[in-house]
């Protein structure tokens, strides 16, 4: 199954750098060494297994973008399942941002209405902490109401965090088939084998695909942050040429587990270590069957 | 008296060298990139480390136009264990050698006992080719013109490290600053040694997982790629214990401490995540599992071994509660000597 992708935005608000990260495991410094992205690039993902994200990262210096809403508008915006359109917080063309944005959502009124859109507003590490939080409702209520009807999602990122995990999470869960029956199976396993909490990871990206939480939790960041903590670790493994296959970490509070599940996904497990591990990690062990049947 | 026992760290330097992003981000857990808004330091910001029993020490972070005239050099010099000179590296490092040398002369005169380390700074930027460059060329040019001084380089300790804040050489560096400042040592080597041997394993760091400063390893050679790898084990750990390993007295986790957990001017206990029963396992595709364990509050071993060794639990699990009893021996002994 083959979904269309269009990252759109500025020249130079992050789209290319974006891409890498998630995709192409680049560490957040490594991608100061992108050049811009002249005209299009197309790339394709594979996701899940059965999933193939088409990725078009379309440059966006004015000749391109010009282009784009003219000679090349019914390619690029036909058919297309997410938008996803980058503004830099750090701009100081706002005016021209948005008109560009607007020129999106007509092409794409006119060419993909059941398109779903994300607007992810970069480079927050920028903007001073405490200001974080109010400018970026102030921003997401513009688009919102700039997007009517078509619904729009606004998230605030920066590659130095884990906010870019936490936003791209979100947009590949929308596409990802048979997600809600996923849910209600890792719900059911979660409190078969008394876990507090179990997360499924996408393989590569490790992007947060499902969850099942049986015991309340107050950092609601939480599954980006374990996205960053393990892609970050992964990258450091990959300097000396190995690859992290497996992860336990306890304490006198909890025990976790981070293993590969199925062939395209990793599951945390989280407990409170009063149940042996050797039993909960049988028990999963045999409930992977039911899940690759799933994808 | 405390302070008596307490070993002094010089950082000194020109203007914008880069001492105190040095200082926050080793010793105060500041993200590198926060750096760029720090001002220039006015006057001599002291950093007092209590991490544990052995990393005990007090930073002295000079402003870096603060002339040799303007602070009594002879009780700072005098009572100092090792003087951390950084020279920018991405700058003209021809004043920088000029302040070194200068520097090393008044103080040798002071205090022969000094020990000078030498930051070669903010060398991300620069190829390997460049770094073993600057380094020989740096060496040979100080060590040159201070025996025109009459300072014979053997007489004096000086040391150059090559360093950037946006990596693990600041670490490394400010480990074997530490280590020498460490009377214990030689025991703790040797204790590390013994571990090893005993439980196959092939090397094992003893790391203050608050700075991520390794204060001892065995006695065979240390591979970068390895000392890293057990460094960002480290961070894994803390990162994911902090999300799931903390729990308020009504048994509830508190929500995200985002000003990162167990900071260093913070109470001990209050959301530093690691307890005594810490531990951690990593397996790799190479065959070789990275295993952590809890020494006391603030001290973890890492160790790095075959996969195939690490079937005899049992044994690793015991040689490791003989080594964590000998350990706190050692520091029973130096409190000991300290209360005499």
């Amino acid at each position: 199954m083959k979904k269309k992708i269009l990252l759109m935005g500025k020249s130079g608000s992050g789209k290319t750098s974006m891409r890498s990260i998630i995709f192409a495991s680049y560490l957040a410094r490594d991608t100061m060494r992108l050049g811009p992205t002249l005209g299009m690039e197309n790339s394709h993902v594979r996701f899940m297994g059965s999933l193939v994200l088409n990725l078009w990262d379309c440059g966006g210096q004015d000749a391109f973008m010009l282009n784009y809403f003219e000679s090349q508008r019914e390619s690029i915006f036909r058919n297309c399942s997410v938008l996803i359109y980058v503004f830099d917080i750090d701009s100081n063309e706002t005016e021209k941002d948005l008109e560009y944005f607007q020129s999106c959502l007509d092409a794409i009124m006119q060419n993909s209405k059941d398109c779903k859109i994300f607007c992810l507003i970069h480079k927050f590490d920028l903007v001073p902490e405490e200001n974080r939080e109010s400018l970026f409702q102030e921003r997401a209520k513009h688009l919102i109401e700039m997007g009517h009807p078509l619904k729009i999602t606004c998230f605030r990122t920066s590659i130095w965090d884990e906010t870019l995990f936490a936003a791209w999470s979100k947009i590949v869960y929308a596409l990802v088939p048979n997600v809600q029956v996923l849910e209600k199976k890792l719900t059911k396993l979660a409190s078969i084998i008394q876990s507090d909490e179990i997360v499924l990871f996408e393989k590569s990206t490790f992007l947060v695909i499902s969850h099942a939480t049986t015991t309340k939790h107050n950092d609601v960041h939480r599954f980006e942050k374990i996205s960053n903590i393990i892609k970050q670790f992964k990258l450091s493994c990959s300097k000396t040429q190995a690859q992290f296959s497996s992860l336990m970490v306890r304490n006198t509070h909890f025990v976790a587990h981070i293993r590969q599940f199925t062939e395209n996904t990793y599951i945390l497990l989280v407990m409170d270590g009063t149940i042996p591990s050797a039993a909960t990690l049988m028990n999963v062990e045999v409930a992977r069957h039911a899940f690759e049947k799933i994808q | 008296m405390d302070n008596l026992n307490k070993p002094k760290i010089l950082l000194m330097g020109l203007r914008r060298s880069g001492k105190s992003s040095i200082q926050k981000v080793v010793f105060q857990k500041m993200s590198p990139h926060e750096t760029l808004f720090l001002e220039s330091s006015v006057k001599v910001a002291k950093h007092d480390v209590n991490n544990n029993s052995f990393v005990q020490f007090s930073i002295w972070d000079f402003p870096g136009q603060l002339g040799p005239d303007e602070f009594d050099a002879v009780s700072v010099f005098g009572e100092a264990g090792s003087i951390v000179f950084i020279i920018d590296a991405q700058d003209d490092t021809q004043e920088a050698e000029g302040k070194l040398v200068e520097t090393v002369n008044m103080a040798f005169e002071i205090n022969p006992e000094l020990v000078f380390e030498v930051f070669i700074h903010k060398v991300d930027g620069l190829s390997e080719e460049n770094k073993i460059d600057l380094h020989r060329t740096l060496r040979q040019r100080v060590s040159d013109e201070l025996t025109q001084l009459g300072k014979s380089s053997s007489a004096l300790h000086i040391t150059f490290h090559l360093t950037s804040i946006y990596d693990h050489s600041i670490f490394e560096a400010f480990s074997k600053v530490i280590q020498k400042l460490i009377p214990q040592y030689p025991t703790l080597e040797s204790l590390l040694d013994m571990y090893i041997s005993n439980s196959r394993v092939e090397k094992a760091f003893l790391f203050d997982v608050l700075s991520k400063i390794y204060i001892a390893t065995d006695s065979s050679p240390v591979d970068n790629a390895t000392y890293e790898l057990c460094s960002d084990m480290i961070d894994v750990v803390i990162d994911i214990s902090s999300i799931y390993g903390v729990k308020n007295e009504d048994g509830c986790l508190p929500p995200a401490d985002d000003s990162g957990a167990g900071g260093m001017g913070q109470p001990a206990g209050t959301y530093f995540p690691c307890d005594n029963e810490t531990s951690s396992i990593i397996k790799l595709s190479t065959n070789t599992v990275l295993y952590l364990r809890q020494v006391n509050r603030f001290l973890a071993m890492v160790c790095l071994l075959k996969e195939e060794n690490f079937d005899k639990f049992g044994l690793i699990n015991y040689n490791f509660q003989m080594f964590r009893q000998a350990i706190q021996d050692v520091f029973n002994a130096k409190a000991k000597q300290g209360a005499n």
